[in-house]
This record gives structure tokens, C-alpha cells and sequence, in this order.
């Protein structure tokens, strides 16, 4: 059995951990390209958001390599990508590819039937195989998303640029190689400290930007044109409303174990979004507002092209910017987002951004405040 | 108190129970007009430009009333089938227009969920009358009222083979005697499977007078809203996976049932643009049918900017194909 899966951003590093700690070959498609998009806009329905297309890309070309069960993220509805599964086993039968499609549907209230089908996956390897699988992949999910946070801090302010972003590809390859948790603690050792030197520019003052929407847009640095790294040169720190293992203790784990803020950040989105509307749709919206309370200078709301809920969320959020008086820009995304025109928005909109922070300054300065 | 509902969306389902419930309430209910072009030029500029062709079109017809009732009823349907939902935009409805259009009278906003809750339904109904002033009793009344008839209308919708299409300004459900002399059971030349989202193949003219033109050609046409309920779910029990959009399983499952059951000429699928779920349902539909079955099948994709000439055209072409296959030419693809 040679397992492949679906790229998110830096997702396939813990998910190749825990499967080849329990014994599964891993077939890793190769990093999501323009070939990946080729081939997924060629094969799957016109009107299909871009995150199905992106996988049946990375599934050919996995299937190419050998691959034969693909293991996919199920759904209860209402968003589209509950159904990815069903639509893209069709697609590929019908291009004559024999493999094996595991759905992993979220645990409805059961985080145990989650577990069976990671048994059944792994050739009933013991509870406690599994258990200490996931808690490699699970601290390198952790330190990944650590080192997002760290460089897109660092990132904006860098003296020479191109630094941080040589760091964290190697980083990257580093996390990817360790071999039990004592060396990850190494390895993040090392990773602090080469981040701690990078030269810094003391005249750059960043402005913080928020990135909020759909999940897959938000993760995925090849579907957002490198977003937060272009956000990163032009000046902007940036924060990410989902990171993996958030997502991960908010939709997956048993709820008891469920962080309580989440709940409580998603209040903020009441006047404006009333309920789920499936997806991250609310969430957008409460974030966008938590946001605005945190002090940020702006936000960016990814969405792929008629991605519903976030059709939804970016009906509101003309009257959430003015409410809360932060300059909200939308990015929709499809296979025809070019990174020329998408940087030119990103310029325009920081240095909008960065001259409403300097009249507030020079507001408070010659008001005397 | 006038309330108004939008002749979009769920009306093509939901309209006789509501007119029902509120004038058993002692309420005046108002209809948008039919949908016409400064409905859709309306609700085009004020929606948001993403979303799909049928919430534009509601925004019209929201808009289309605003000046002439006191409230207009845009309920929150989560859900109307048990473990479904309808989309997501259904789900946000009323954030959306309250959000897109200036100058609202009052809205009915009051949460549909059968998710988890069969009877959730006259609960919904119950609290909709406690929120025009009426007490939980007088609506209870009026829900007993109106559900009793609305469950003979659509058994006589079913029996009948009558679809939900407004003739002239009368809405469907007001129409007693429609004209069936032409279409006697003899004198079809095909059956066609129209499937597609009530809101898209009962509009005329979103849907560019689809189903008359079906119909002038001789088409026998059934739509899932007169295919008996059980007959559906046995057709979506097909499906690998349960679908959870009410709407696709009643495309779905009206294909599968129909396609192994009953004699069919041709099968017609209406989307709309910019509808996430049609997107994959018409995909799973098309690749069925070109795999398992040799059914001529014709994909209509309706959009703010479709020339009816060329709709015509297609509409022809197709209608070709049934006639040729007709006559006993089975040799001519089903793919046009």
C-alpha cells in the first residue's frame, strides 16, 4: 500500500510523519506547481471551487508516482468540500487510475470512529502505536506553526532580504527529517537561535495585517500567491486567523478538550452573521472584528472563487470595516489569480494602510492627546 | 399587517403553506412580481458580485416589495430535511440582504432547522406567528390549517403531474384550472427529466421559458417536484456517500430512480451560475450518465447574460436528437 494525500501549506510534513511511523509507505506529491493546477483545471468541473481542482492535480500526480489509496478529509455539509471526495473519486476513475479512496469524515460527537479508520488505514496497529505516531506528527504540526509565526514577524523587518525566507526552507526540511521528539527539541533549538540572527533593520516599522477566510486559501501558499510572503516584503507583519493545530483542537478533538475561546471569538461575529454558515464563513467575520479590537491596520479575506460561505461573510463585511474601522481587502482566488496583479493590490493596499496609521499618529500629536 | 414574500428561492416549494399560515392570521400576503428585468438589474447592482444567480434574483424581489408591505419574510432555513442542509447562502440569507439592500422595511427572520428536530417545522411556524403578534395558539391553528392543505396540494401536485409555474402574474398555487387539453398523456413524443432548483426551472424568466418551449415540442416533462418522495430517497440511496444539499439529493435521486425505472428519452440539467453545490451535482449526474446509460443529456448553465437566441438553439439541438432517436436511428450519439 502506497498512501498519498492532498497538499495544505506545510501539512504533508506531520501527515508523512504519522504514516511512516506506522509503518505505511508514503507517496508525498510533489509540491502544488503550475503542472499541479494544469492538470486539476483540466480534469474537474468548471464551476468547482479552486481547492478540488488543487487536489485532483496533486492526486495525478501522485497516482503517476505510484501511489495507489489516497486519503481524503470528508464532510457533513454545508460547504462544498464534503463532497470533494465523492466528485473527485468519479473524475479519476474516469481517467482510468485504479486506486484505494479513504475518507476520513469528522467524528460527529465520536472522536472514536476517527481512530477505527485510522486503524483500519494502518493494519490494526495497537492504540498505542497510533497514539505515539501522532504525538511526533502532532508536536512537529506544533513547531510548524510556530515557525510560521516566527517569520512573519521577522520577515518585514529583515535587513537583507531573502534571509528569513532561506532559514525557514531549510527549517522546513529539518522538522521534515526528525526522527523522534528529542531531536525536534534540537531542531527548534537551532531554529530559534539562526532566527534570533538575522539581521534586523531598525528604521522599518511594520504594520500588522491580518489574514482571515477559507481555510485552504488562507494555508495553502501556492493557491494565495504566496500571500504572506509578499505581505512580508512590502512591510507587513502578518497573522494568520487559522493555523493548523488550532483548526485541529477546534474541529477535532473531543469536546471537552475544545479551546473555550473559540466559542467566544465567534460571538463577535453575531451582528453581522447571525450562524455557521458552513465553512469559515462566521469565523471570517469574528476575526475580522477581533482583529480590529487587537489594534491591526488591516485585514485580507482570501476566498476561492464561489466559495459559498465566504460569499456570504464578504457580503457583510462593507458594514463590519465601517463599524469597526478597519480596511478590509478581498482576494478571490481562481486559476487565472496572476502574482503580478495580486502584488500591485497587496502595494496598493499597504501603503493605504500605513498612510491611515501615520494620520492617526500625527492626529494625536497635534491634538495634544 | 401586509407581508411580503419574494416570488425566489424557496417560493416554488413553500409558498402555499405560508400564504395558508398568514391569512388564517388575519394577514395580508403581497407577491413580488414576476421576476422581469429591473427585478434582475436590481438585485445585480446590490449583491455582492460573487454570489449565484438566484440570490441575486431574490435581491430583487426583495427590493421589488419594499415600498408596498410593512414586512417582508425571509425566514433562516438551516435545513429542511433531516442531517441537511439547503447551501450555505441560505444559511446567511438574511445577513446578506440585511447587509446589500437599503432601506428594508421590517423582516420576518426566524430560523428553520430540521437537522436534528422532525417536528421542527411547526415549532418554526409557531414562533414566526408569535413574532407578527400573534398568540401561540391562534398559530398553532393556523399551522395545523395550512400544513393540512399544504399536504393535499402536494399530493394533487404529485397525482397530477402539475409543476409550480406561475401563469401570468398568478402565482401556481392560485391557478385552479390549468389547461392540460394540450398535453393529453397520448400526444407526448418524449419524457423529459428536467432537473435543476426549483427557483431556476419554474422561473420563466430566469429560466428563458425553459419548460414551455420543452413542452411546444412535445416533451412529456417530469421535474423532481412530482416524482413521489420515496421514489427519490430510493434513487439517492444509490449514491456512495448521503448527500447533504436537499436540493442536489432531489436531482440526484430523481436521476437515479428514473434513469433504471421508467422509460426517458432525455434528461436536461439546469444550473445556475456561480452555485457551488450544482457544480458537483451536475458533474456526478453528467459522468453517470455518460457511463452507464445512453441518454442524450444537455447541460444549460443560466447566467445574468445568456442570449435567448442561443438558448434556443441548443434547446433545438437537443430536441433533434430525441426526434432522431425517435424514429429508430439508435445509432446517433447521446452527446450531440
Amino acid at each position: 500500500m502506497k498512501v498519498t494525500f492532498p497538499h495544505m501549506g506545510n501539512l504533508y510534513i506531520p501527515v508523512k510523519t504519522f504514516f511512516e511511523n506506522l509503518g505505511v509507505e508514503v507517496i508525498v506529491p510533489p509540491p502544488c506547481s503550475k503542472k499541479t493546477l494544469e492538470l486539476g483545471v483540466k480534469y474537474s468541473p468548471e464551476f468547482a471551487c479552486l481547492p478540488l481542482k488543487i487536489n485532483i492535480g496533486n492526486f495525478i500526480e501522485a497516482l503517476e508516482m505510484g501511489a495507489d489509496t489516497i486519503v481524503m478529509a470528508g464532510g457533513i455539509g454545508p460547504c462544498r468540500f464534503g463532497y470533494y471526495s465523492e466528485v473527485q473519486r468519479e473524475i479519476l476513475r474516469d481517467l482510468g487510475y485504479k486506486f484505494n479512496m479513504i475518507v476520513l469524515d469528522p467524528p460527529q460527537g465520536h472522536f472514536m470512529d476517527l481512530v477505527k479508520k485510522l486503524l483500519a488505514i494502518t493494519n490494526k496497529k495497537s492504540f498505542r502505536q497510533i497514539s505515539l505516531a501522532g504525538r511526533l506528527a502532532w508536536a512537529k504540526a506544533l513547531l510548524l506553526d510556530e515557525l510560521d509565526k516566527m517569520a512573519s514577524a521577522i520577515r518585514p523587518v529583515e535587513l537583507n532580504r531573502g534571509e528569513t525566507d532561506a532559514i525557514y526552507k531549510n527549517a522546513l526540511e529539518q522538522i521534515s527529517k526528525a526522527e523522534s521528539e528529542q531531536e525536534l527539541l534540537g531542531v527548534r533549538r537551532e531554529i530559534l537561535e539562526r532566527m534570533a540572527e538575522i539581521k534586523k533593520d531598525p528604521d522599518k516599522l511594520p504594520v500588522k495585517i491580518g489574514l482571515v477566510g477559507e481555510i485552504y486559501t488562507v494555508l495553502e501558499p501556492f493557491v494565495n500567491l504566496f500571500v504572506e510572503r509578499q505581505l512580508g516584503e512590502l512591510g507587513a507583519a502578518v497573522e494568520r486567523s487559522i493555523y493548523i493545530t488550532e483548526w485541529v483542537r477546534e474541529n477535532l478533538l473531543p469536546s471537552f478538550l475544545k479551546p473555550k475561546e473559540h466559542g467566544q471569538v465567534l460571538k463577535l461575529a453575531e451582528p453581522y452573521i447571525r450562524c455557521f454558515v458552513g465553512g469559515h464563513g462566521q469565523e471570517s467575520i469574528a476575526q475580522i472584528v477581533k482583529y480590529s479590537r487587537e489594534g491591526f491596520d488591516g485585514v485580507i479575506h482570501l476566498l476561492p472563487f464561489t466559495c459559498m460561505p465566504e460569499i456570504v461573510a464578504k457580503s457583510t463585511i462593507p458594514s463590519v470595516a465601517r463599524i469597526h474601522s478597519i480596511p478590509v481587502m478581498t482576494l478571490v482566488l481562481d486559476e487565472h489569480s496572476a502574482e503580478a496583479g495580486v502584488r500591485t493590490r497587496l502595494e496598493a493596499f499597504v501603503d493605504l494602510i500605513r498612510q491611515k496609521k501615520e494620520e492617526k499618529s500625527c492626529d494625536r500629536v497635534l491634538s495634544g492627546n | 399587517m401586509r407581508i411580503g414574500i419574494p416570488r425566489a428561492l424557496l417560493y416554488y416549494n413553500y409558498y402555499p403553506f405560508w400564504k395558508i399560515f398568514f391569512e388564517s392570521l388575519g394577514h395580508e400576503v403581497v407577491l413580488s412580481s414576476p421576476t422581469n428585468k429591473k427585478i434582475l438589474k436590481d438585485g445585480l447592482e446590490s449583491t455582492v458580485d460573487d454570489a449565484c444567480l438566484p440570490v441575486k434574483v431574490f435581491h430583487g424581489h426583495v427590493i421589488d416589495l419594499i415600498n408596498t408591505v410593512d414586512a417582508v419574510f425571509i425566514p433562516r432555513i438551516i435545513s429542511v430535511e433531516s442531517g441537511e442542509f439547503i447551501c450555505p447562502k441560505f444559511l446567511g440569507l438574511p445577513d446578506m440582504i440585511r447587509n446589500s439592500v437599503a432601506g428594508l422595511p421590517r423582516i420576518i427572520d426566524c430560523e428553520l432547522s430540521l437537522y436534528r428536530n422532525k417536528t421542527g417545522f411547526m415549532e418554526h411556524a409557531i414562533r414566526v406567528g408569535r413574532l407578527l403578534g400573534n398568540s401561540t395558539q391562534e398559530a398553532l391553528r393556523a399551522y395545523l390549517l395550512a400544513s393540512s392543505k399544504y399536504n393535499s396540494y402536494k399530493k394533487f401536485r404529485v397525482k397530477n403531474g402539475r409543476l409550480p409555474i406561475d401563469e401570468g402574474d398568478k402565482s401556481f398555487f392560485e391557478v385552479t384550472a390549468p389547461d392540460y387539453s394540450k398535453y393529453k398523456d397520448g400526444s407526448f413524443k418524449f419524457n423529459v427529466l428536467v432537473l435543476g432548483h426549483p427557483y431556476n426551472i419554474y422561473d420563466r424568466y430566469v429560466s428563458m421559458n425553459l419548460i414551455k418551449k420543452l413542452q411546444d415540442f412535445g416533451a412529456k416533462i417530469i421535474t423532481p417536484e412530482i416524482i413521489p418522495e420515496r421514489n427519490i430517497s430510493a434513487g439517492a440511496k444509490k449514491l456512495n456517500k448521503k448527500l447533504f444539499w436537499t436540493l442536489g439529493k432531489n436531482i440526484l435521486g430523481s436521476a437515479y430512480y428514473y434513469m433504471d425505472n421508467c422509460k426517458l428519452d432525455g434528461i436536461v440539467h439546469v444550473a445556475s451560475f456561480g452555485c457551488g453545490p450544482d457544480s458537483l451535482v451536475g458533474e456526478l449526474l453528467e459522468r453517470k450518465v455518460s457511463r452507464d446509460y445512453s441518454l442524450p443529456f444537455l447541460y444549460l448553465n443560466l447566467d445574468e447574460h445568456a442570449g435567448e437566441e442561443g438558448f434556443n438553439t441548443r434547446l433545438e439541438a437537443f430536441v433533434d436528437i430525441l426526434e432522431r432517436r425517435r424514429c429508430g436511428e439508435s445509432n446517433v450519439s447521446s452527446h450531440g
